[in-house]
């Protein structure tokens, strides 16, 4: 109960500083996630960084939705000292992606945003040094995005009713 | 004589030459290295100026390749992440999808789990310790502690067939349960261990030379490597007690006693030390984990979950409803819920993560595997910076840096 109770505080909070910016709030598996406006997410990390002491940066992706057009960033920040988890969760454009980066706030963003890039072709706005890092430079698609299929589609040999997505 | 010469030419050269930087590869296939990953040294004579690591070797797509693959076959896939400790990745996902599925896993089970686990990570840090020693030319302890490296792996191959890349376990339990053959292979070696452990701790722990040359070598500060998302071992090294075991236990660890190591200036004798304290720790674990098993009934080895377990092979051939079982999961007719699932356990080198994304359908729809290696690697710059190149080679061992984790 304890830990739904403070859960809620953050909430309220972020809405009190940010309450434009809240999208909706759910609790998938026990796990607090805020969907917010991509507007002032950086804002809104700082402030969480900086007045509620959520100061560890777990992870950062992105996820595609081609059937909104979207493509979402995920933020997962830790505060250790009680504790807390919380998933920010924006949705851009997938025509022209682009979000402010963390690398200001979390220098570990840095490799984590070089990834998303990477894969998503998302771009982040002020970034020091946005290039691919684990695929081949020549590369000129965003691999993870849905419209890529892992296996060549022509391949007749393989139903993939029976196989897999 | 003097007058003699022509100074028009000396006053053409600067008083000063303009100072003059080498670039050095290290890597990508550099036996210091320990893995396939490229940095370019910016060096003034000896002394390193600046590096840029060049990752993704051996990148293998794993976070699109799982968005293709049933859910019990993305197990293999974990494997080839951490490949020191896979056992440690297999049960991070088992224990993801179990969250997903909402299964209750028996106590046994968890037990079993943990002695597995413990094991990857003792063999983990074998590695790492024994590689630093061997990296500053203590080549004894390498060898010799390589032995027990070795009786671990025959231990996976008694549980599960295979030793480094284990696929041990499955959704729901273990694929079968541990053999009267397996105890007495984890008895004599948990006989064993402890007497040639410190005998290896004896000789580098205290040793004049190796504390010289690896105390104060690529130090980071707790609030930098906090900066840098650190986890593991390495952030304990630099004095945070952050432990996924103990901040978020799974698997029962919250019934164990063991303690948290930590450093005081994360530097590489930190690292190296830290992870010696972990292994006692771990030994001490899998005792009590025997301790706690024998009070359990001693044939449970899998969750009772038919229609997301798979059931033994010699049922599946006797027995008509675990065949249907068989068929459901292996063809995809069971109901995965759809939801959103973080799931983290402590890895050989920190905190592992799997962010899974499912829709319901077989395969699922996003999975983010958050690597530490990864994650933590991109201080390495920071660390060597200013530093001999010799301090840069063992740096890096000490952060355990393995290429497949950090290209997934």
């Amino acid at each position: 109960m304890e830990q739904t109770a403070t859960e809620d505080r953050i909430v309220s909070v972020i809405r009190e500083n940010f309450s434009s910016e809240v999208i909706s709030v759910e609790s998938p598996y026990d796990f607090l996630t805020v969907n917010l406006k991509a507007g002032k997410i950086i804002d809104i990390i700082k402030f969480l960084y900086e007045k509620e002491k959520y100061q560890y940066l777990t992870t950062l992706c992105g996820i595609h939705y081609p059937e909104n057009k979207t493509i979402q960033v995920m933020y997962q920040l830790h505060k250790l000292t009680e504790n807390k988890r919380i998933r920010l969760k924006i949705a851009l454009p997938e025509e022209k992606p682009t979000v402010p980066t963390l690398t200001n706030v979390f220098p570990a963003a840095n490799w984590m945003e070089r990834e998303t890039y990477d894969f998503f072709g998302v771009i982040f706005e002020g970034h020091p040094n946005l290039i691919r890092i684990l695929n081949v430079e020549e590369m000129t698609i965003f691999p993870l995005r849905k419209e890529y299929p892992l296996e060549d589609q022509t391949r007749e040999d393989k139903n993939n009713d029976m196989f897999g997505r | 004589m003097a007058e003699n010469y022509n100074t028009s030419v000396l006053s053409d050269i600067p008083a000063q030459e303009e100072k003059q930087y080498s670039y050095l590869n290290l890597g990508p296939t550099h036996p210091a290295t320990h893995g396939i990953f490229q940095n370019v040294l910016k060096m003034d004579g000896e002394i390193i100026m600046d590096a840029t690591p060049t990752i993704g070797y051996i990148h293998r797509a794993f976070e699109k390749l799982a968005e293709r693959r049933p859910f019990y076959q993305i197990t293999p896939i974990t494997d080839r992440m951490n490949y020191c400790s896979s056992p440690i990745n297999n049960m991070g996902w088992h224990m993801t999808m179990e969250k997903l599925l909402k299964l209750e896993i028996p106590k046994r089970v968890q037990y079993l789990r943990i002695i597995i686990m413990e094991l990857a990570r003792i063999s983990d840090h074998i590695i790492c310790n024994t590689i630093i020693g061997q990296d500053v030319g203590a080549t004894t302890g390498f060898l010799y502690l390589f032995q027990y490296r070795e009786r671990i792996y025959e231990i996976y191959e008694e549980i599960c067939g295979a030793r480094l890349t284990t696929n041990i376990g499955r959704i729901g339990g273990l694929e079968r349960n541990f053999s009267d053959k397996t105890w007495e292979k984890l008895e004599n070696w948990l006989k064993d261990f402890p007497p040639a452990f410190e005998e290896f701790s004896s000789l580098l722990e205290r040793n004049r030379i190796f504390m010289d040359r690896t105390i104060n070598c690529g130090p980071i500060s707790a609030e930098r490597a906090l900066a840098y998302s650190f986890s593991g071992p390495n952030l304990r090294a630099a004095g945070v007690d952050y432990d996924v075991r103990v901040m978020n236990p799974y698997s029962s660890y919250e019934e164990f006693d063991f303690i948290v190591p930590v450093g005081t200036q994360g530097d590489t004798y930190d690292r190296f030390m830290v992870r010696q304290q972990e292994m006692w720790e771990s030994v001490k674990i899998i005792k009590q984990a025997i301790e706690k098993i024998k009070k359990e009934p001693s044939h449970i080895y899998r969750a009772d979950a038919p229609e997301y377990v798979l059931p033994p092979k010699e049922e599946v051939y006797n027995n008509m409803e675990a065949l249907i079982y068989q068929f459901k999961n292996i063809m995809g007719e069971t109901d995965i819920p759809k939801g959103e699932v973080y799931h983290c356990v402590e890895g050989g080198n920190g905190e592992l993560g799997f962010y899974l994304i499912s829709d319901g359908g077989r395969t699922p729809y996003r999975l983010h595997f958050r690597r530490p290696c990864f994650i933590f690697y991109q201080a390495y710059p920071e660390m060597i910076k200013g530093r001999m190149l010799s301090d840069a080679i063992i740096t890096m061992s000490s952060m355990n840096v393995i290429a497949g984790e950090l290209d997934s």
